[in-house]
């Protein structure tokens, strides 16, 4: 397999994606961007091009149309529907398009894999019709979808909101909304509140204007809910929760979003669980540079900051990357960097707030022994604590066990609730026991596909 | 401190079916090993339990590995009636399938050679056309001239036999001591005594099943175990409705319906990392061998080292300076299981090994001084 | 359980769930699809054999498991319609394929 080989190869082409090999491209370096989806945006902007009438969706999901146009009118080599299987230290990346596996080798490689929604293990959260705020979000983004029947969104977070205001104004206004933010995050966030005020007032306005607007649209809030389940035959009929049970059509759940760090794992790479954000980050310098030279991290797969943090160190990492091919001169990244490294700060400023706010209760972390923690593989949360005391020393152990991990997600899903469970039965703290150590293929590829690209 | 009778050091297949077998014996065990994310060769294992190609020119090991792979049923039951866990073991007989006439030559002679070397033993093998092969493996595509059957061959599933072998461990009374490193080792005839920090244990007993940890840990017990790592590569596909119930040494399906795909061999050190180029060497035999396998999907894959002793035959040991300190090493895990717990596990237990297992030294190795 | 917006006024695709004909907007997905065809679960599980459907619906969740065109276990969320699909739910563990 011989490898076309280039400077710069994008993975992902979200805010950090496309702003780096947009930037990486006028700097002279050869770039690549590779993104599984059929068009630019990855989530956060997902479809942006085909937006007509994205008055639901609001103004700041339309600003991602300028990074999509400026994509299209760049150098970057862009590779849409392609899905990278394996990444070599060395920076060789092999994907498949087109029914085809094709590596290419880059001096460096940025993954800007972005987030997904943490899990929000609920006992019936497996049922059909239980589904993540976001989901909701991409049928409104992809095709102009919405729920047509009774719509309960329950969590806590900005896009809980955010997406309750998207489908009020989509003309599909939620039938409640249950916020599972436990009364202590609001005394805890409240003392953080005169730091972060002022720098982060545009986002605080946004978010207050966000709740005010869902009220306003008389929908029925719920605060501190507790013990909530999807009930159900089949399929969700009815959400309850402590004191409280309303039938529904559709659940719609979120309690934030983390750093996919799906590859950076696989990749052996060292992370670190964020006590702030409950989740683990990839361990990178201010460059988004990690222990190994041909690789580099940008956007929310190296924590969680929002999308215009995102394309901020996405511009940080292509950069980098230009001197890092003696494309740049080490001063003048550093010079370019220093209105980048003031608007991230700026960026940054109401994270803590933010984090502490909807910092997840407990139980969403640690559930109830009966509820499923691993969905493919149908393991429960008791499984899990039975590998522990077992002997089993983390997630890896315990996946030989009870084949927790094994399933097409490969741990994307169950990781933080399985190494939460294992640290919470043997009495230690997560950041010890560790997260899975997924293996290539990162995406299912078929045999044949495989086969095709052996020397005979 | 804490005494045991004995103490295994390395709690994959090797130490704990040694570990559920002394327990099975009456003796209080430690089972002792590392953490979460360690080379554990046990994690990689493709689920073999074979006696086809094992121990060409080396009759004491194909014994060995028949007695095992006779036991296994037995162990498969006990391990279900005690634990609960199935460990999906089937012995349908196994194929190795040969895809050139050079490949379907030489292993016929190879099987010739076998049953001659087992004398009065027996080794009753047939060579397959690719019509019976065609009964045996629905899908088997034409690249296939033909294989070499055994009905001496089976499968399991080496997670569960794991999972089950710990369980059983624990339900006998054994003590399992995770996740630690061994800071000091005092080491005396049928005395010895480890110390893992804050822990301290003692027993006269003690076997090294390390894995690749015991080329240097043998050296503190008198011991000798020049193991070395081979790393092979496993692909799994996504579940399937049931295809066939005999493995092949390349490809298997387990009982929960993914087919599994293996046997690369790289010599590459204490290095765990994939390699798309042997993946696809893999996946183009495998798709040779049953055209139909170009459709599913892998779901999931691994590398992983082999403990590879230089002549690929397993070190069995005692030590002569400290009685009582014995090692185990092999890359058949699952295959002698049966071996370790119920022939292996006693011999221990009694204080030392049995005379037959002596063409297992590693002494074998030492190079004749000159005279 | 989901309908297209009245505003919506992109092309749309033809293509059917479980043998019936549907028009959906061209840049939904097959999970999509089988969603506005009123479907809120695309597959019994391999495992439990228990009805499961679309979860994150951005190709992370592995539950939108379903037969597009003939091939089994594809993502629904992650194959974009084309006019003519073939659609249907995914009933336990594939057929391996051989004829």
């Amino acid at each position: 397999m011989t490898a076309g080989r280039v400077d710069f190869a994008v993975v992902g082409a979200g805010p950090a994606g496309m702003a780096a090999a947009v930037l990486a491209a006028e700097l002279g370096l050869d770039t690549v961007l590779i993104d599984e989806q059929d068009a630019p945006g990855g989530q956060i902007y997902r479809a942006v091009e085909r937006a007509g009438d994205a008055l639901p969706l609001g103004a700041d999901y339309l600003a991602g149309s300028g990074l999509a146009a400026a994509l299209r009118a760049s150098a970057v080599r862009y590779r849409p529907g392609a899905t990278v299987w394996h990444i070599d230290p060395d920076g060789t990346l092999s994907f498949v398009s087109a029914g085809a596996s094709e590596a290419i080798r880059a001096r460096r490689v940025l993954l800007a894999t972005g987030a997904l929604e943490r899990p929000a293990p609920i006992s019936g959260w497996t049922l059909p019709g239980v589904m993540t705020a976001g989901a909701a979000q991409v049928l409104l983004k992809t095709g102009d979808i919405v729920p047509a029947g009774r719509t309960v969104l329950a969590g806590q977070g900005p896009l809980l909101w955010l997406v309750a205001a998207q489908l009020i104004r989509a003309g599909a206004p939620p039938a409640a909304l249950l916020e599972t933010a436990p009364h202590r995050n609001y005394h805890a966030a409240l003392r953080l509140l005169p730091r972060a005020a002022w720098p982060a007032r545009r986002a605080l306005l946004k978010g207050l204007a966000l709740i005010r607007e869902v009220k306003r649209a008389g929908i029925p809030i719920r605060r501190e809910v507790a013990g909530l389940r999807a009930l159900g035959r089949g399929r969700v009929e009815a959400v309850a929760w402590d004191g409280g049970e309303i039938p529904a059509d559709l659940l719609l759940l979120h309690e934030g979003v983390i750093p996919n760090v799906q590859i950076s794992l696989a990749l052996g790479l060292e992370h670190r669980w964020d006590e702030a954000q409950l989740c683990w980050r990839p361990t990178v310098d201010p460059w988004g540079a990690t222990d190994l030279p041909a690789v580099a991290i940008a956007g929310d797969g190296g924590g969680i900051a929002g999308a215009e943090a995102a394309a901020l160190t996405g511009r940080l990492a292509a950069l980098d990357a230009a001197a890092f091919v003696d494309k740049l001169a080490p001063a003048e990244r550093d010079r370019r960097a220093g209105t980048l490294r003031r608007a991230l700060r700026r960026e940054l400023a109401i994270r803590p707030l933010l984090d502490r706010l909807y910092r997840p209760a407990p139980a969403v972390l640690v559930p109830a022994d009966d509820i499923v923690a691993c969905r493919c593989e149908e393991v429960t949360v008791g499984q899990i604590r039975r590998a522990a005391r077992l002997g089993a020393p983390g997630p890896n152990q315990a996946k030989a066990f009870t084949r927790c991990g094994m399933g097409p997600c490969q741990g994307r899903i169950c990781g933080t609730i399985v190494s939460a469970v294992m640290a919470d039965t043997l009495g230690k703290p997560i950041a010890e026991i560790g997260a899975y150590r997924p293996r290539a293929p990162y995406k299912p590829i078929t045999l044949g596909v495989l086969a095709a690209t052996a020397q005979p | 401190m804490q005494h045991y009778d004995a103490i295994v050091i390395g709690g994959g297949l090797v130490g704990s079916a040694i570990a559920y077998g002394l327990s099975r014996a009456g003796l209080k065990g430690a089972l002792i090993d590392e953490g979460d994310v360690a080379f554990r060769a046990s994690r990689g294992n493709f689920g073999l339990v074979w006696v086809q190609s094992k121990g060409l020119g080396a009759p004491h090991y194909q014994r060995w590995t028949r007695l095992s792979a006779d036991e296994w049923p037995a162990l498969a039951s006990e391990l279900r009636e005690r634990t609960g866990i199935d460990v999906g073991h089937e012995r349908p007989g196994g194929v190795h399938l040969c895809l050139s006439e050079e490949e379907l030559a030489e292993r016929g002679a190879r099987m010739e050679q076998m049953r001659n070397e087992a004398g009065n033993f027996g080794f009753e093998y047939r060579m397959l056309d690719p019509d019976e092969l065609k009964d045996m493996l629905p899908g088997i595509g034409p690249a296939v001239l033909g294989a070499s059957w055994t009905p001496y061959d089976g499968h399991a599933n080496s997670l569960s036999l794991l999972h089950a072998l710990h369980r059983g461990f624990l339900a006998r009374g054994g003590t399992y001591l995770p996740n630690r490193t061994i800071d000091y080792a005092g080491v005396a005839p049928r005395d010895f005594r480890l110390g893992s920090g804050a822990d301290q244990i003692g027993a006269p007993r003690i076997v090294l099943a390390a894995g690749l940890g015991n080329a240097k840990l043998a050296q503190l017990f008198g011991l000798s175990a020049p193991v070395r790592p081979q790393r092979g590569q496993i692909l799994v596909t996504e579940r399937t409705s049931r295809v066939f119930e005999t493995p092949t040494t390349t490809v298997r399906q387990t009982v929960e319906g993914g087919i599994m795909i293996g046997d690369s061999m790289e010599d590459v050190g204490f290095d765990t990392t994939q390699r798309p180029e042997v993946m696809a060497a893999m996946a183009r035999r495998a798709v040779l061998s049953f055209p139909f396998l170009a459709g599913l999907q892998i779901v999931r894959a691994w590398a992983a080292l082999r403990v590879m002793p230089p002549d690929g035959l397993p070190i069995y040991d005692e030590s002569e300076k400290f009685a009582g300190a014995f090692t185990a090493n092999c890359h058949s895990g699952v295959t002698l299981a049966a071996a370790h717990a119920n022939a292996f596990a006693p011999m221990v237990a009694a204080g030392a090994l049995d005379p037959v297992m002596a063409p297992f030294s590693a002494a074998r190795f030492d190079v004749p001084h000159a005279a | 359980m989901f309908r297209t917006r009245p505003e919506a006024t992109g092309a749309t695709v033809a293509v059917t769930v479980e043998g019936h004909e549907i028009r959906v907007p061209e840049g939904a997905s097959a999970a999509a699809a089988m969603l506005l065809a009123g479907f809120s679960s695309t597959r019994e599980s391999s495992i439990g054999g228990v009805p499961r459907g679309p979860y994150c619906l951005m190709g992370v969740c592995f539950d939108c498991l379903a037969e597009i065109d003939g091939v089994p276990n594809r993502q629904g969320c992650m194959v974009t319609v084309a006019p003519g699909m073939a659609i249907r739910r995914q009933h336990g563990k594939r057929a391996a394929g051989v004829e």
